[in-house]
């Protein structure tokens, strides 16, 4: 998977290093401000009707 | 194929740490911070707005709660309660927790409040307003989301619990905890775990959940209406002065 990754990235090994930061803060950035809070809202207890808050 | 399996297995572990490192650090962080510049900002209107209303004292009528205890001997004014959910009802500050810690009491104990980084605390629907008679009860996450409550249990008897609004500052005293079942919704009573109408206590009922990072069951603290000022408190003039 990875290396199927490195092969496919143009460019001389440097270029392709800076592809990948890049691709990973990227990837880091969109789990923190997006896919992170969804889990979240899916794991939430839901506890309504109850004492709240978890 | 084998390696590839592996690759997908490794990724997804890193990707399960992550995700509790945003949890159990990122998310508190982030959205704490903004629950605190937030609660900051709303202490700084309701002081700009008291600072107009005594100017002006015809310009913001207040109801009063009907009977007083025997140990309040001033009439204490009680706000209406909103009937929007998340409408701001007072800047709630608790030296215990820590010098700069403030959050914004807003209406209604969703999800949209009690996960939001401009509030953090809510108010159960149908409970008592700051100072007035029966069980003000709130409610806020222990871990996660501003670690709202996580100071709850290390609230020691006689601590204060001081509620800023638009009328002036309401402080309560921390009495004892409770630890209950989540189904336990009796603690929001008007005399918590009491069925009961009558009472001429002012109760406050903070709700979390326990253990941290859990939610099998929750921690209660009760406390007590000390008294009601428009003078801001001397326990946080430091706070204050510091621009909140």
């Amino acid at each position: 998977m990875y290396a199927a990754l490195w092969r496919i990235l143009p460019g001389p090994t440097w270029v392709r290093i800076l592809q990948l930061v890049a691709l990973g803060v990227v990837v880091l950035i969109s789990a923190h401000l997006w896919l992170f809070p969804f889990i979240a809202s899916l794991v939430d207890s839901g506890d309504t009707g109850a004492v709240n808050t978890g | 194929m084998l390696g590839v399996t592996a690759e997908i297995l490794v990724t997804a572990g890193v990707g399960v740490l992550l995700y509790v490192f945003w949890f159990a650090v990122v998310n508190p962080a982030v959205v704490g911070a903004g629950q605190t510049a937030t609660a900051a900002q709303q202490s700084r209107l309701y002081s700009d707005r008291l600072s107009h209303a005594e100017a002006t004292p015809s310009a913001t009528p207040l109801a009063t709660a009907t009977a007083a205890p025997i140990d309040v001997p001033v009439a204490v004014p009680v706000l209406a309660e909103p009937g929007r959910i998340a409408a701001p009802i007072a800047v709630m500050y608790v030296p215990r927790f820590g010098a700069d810690w403030k959050r914004i009491v807003r209406q209604s104990t969703e999800t949209q409040v009690l996960n939001s980084a401009t509030a953090g605390v809510g108010h159960y629907t149908g409970t008592a307003m700051p100072g007035g008679i029966g069980n003000f009860a709130i409610a806020a996450h222990d871990t996660g989301y501003g670690n709202t409550f996580l100071g709850v249990g290390t609230l020691k008897v006689a601590d204060r619990i001081y509620l800023q609004t638009d009328s002036g500052w309401y402080t309560y005293e921390f009495r004892n905890f409770q630890y209950v079942q989540p189904n336990a919704i009796d603690v929001l009573n008007a005399v918590p775990t009491v069925t009961t109408t009558g009472t001429t206590d002012r109760i406050i009922t903070l709700t979390t959940c326990n253990p941290p990072y859990h939610s099998r069951e929750r921690m209660i603290a009760y406390g007590t209406f000390v008294e009601f000022s428009t003078a801001a408190p001397t326990e946080l003039a430091p706070a204050l002065a510091q621009g909140n």
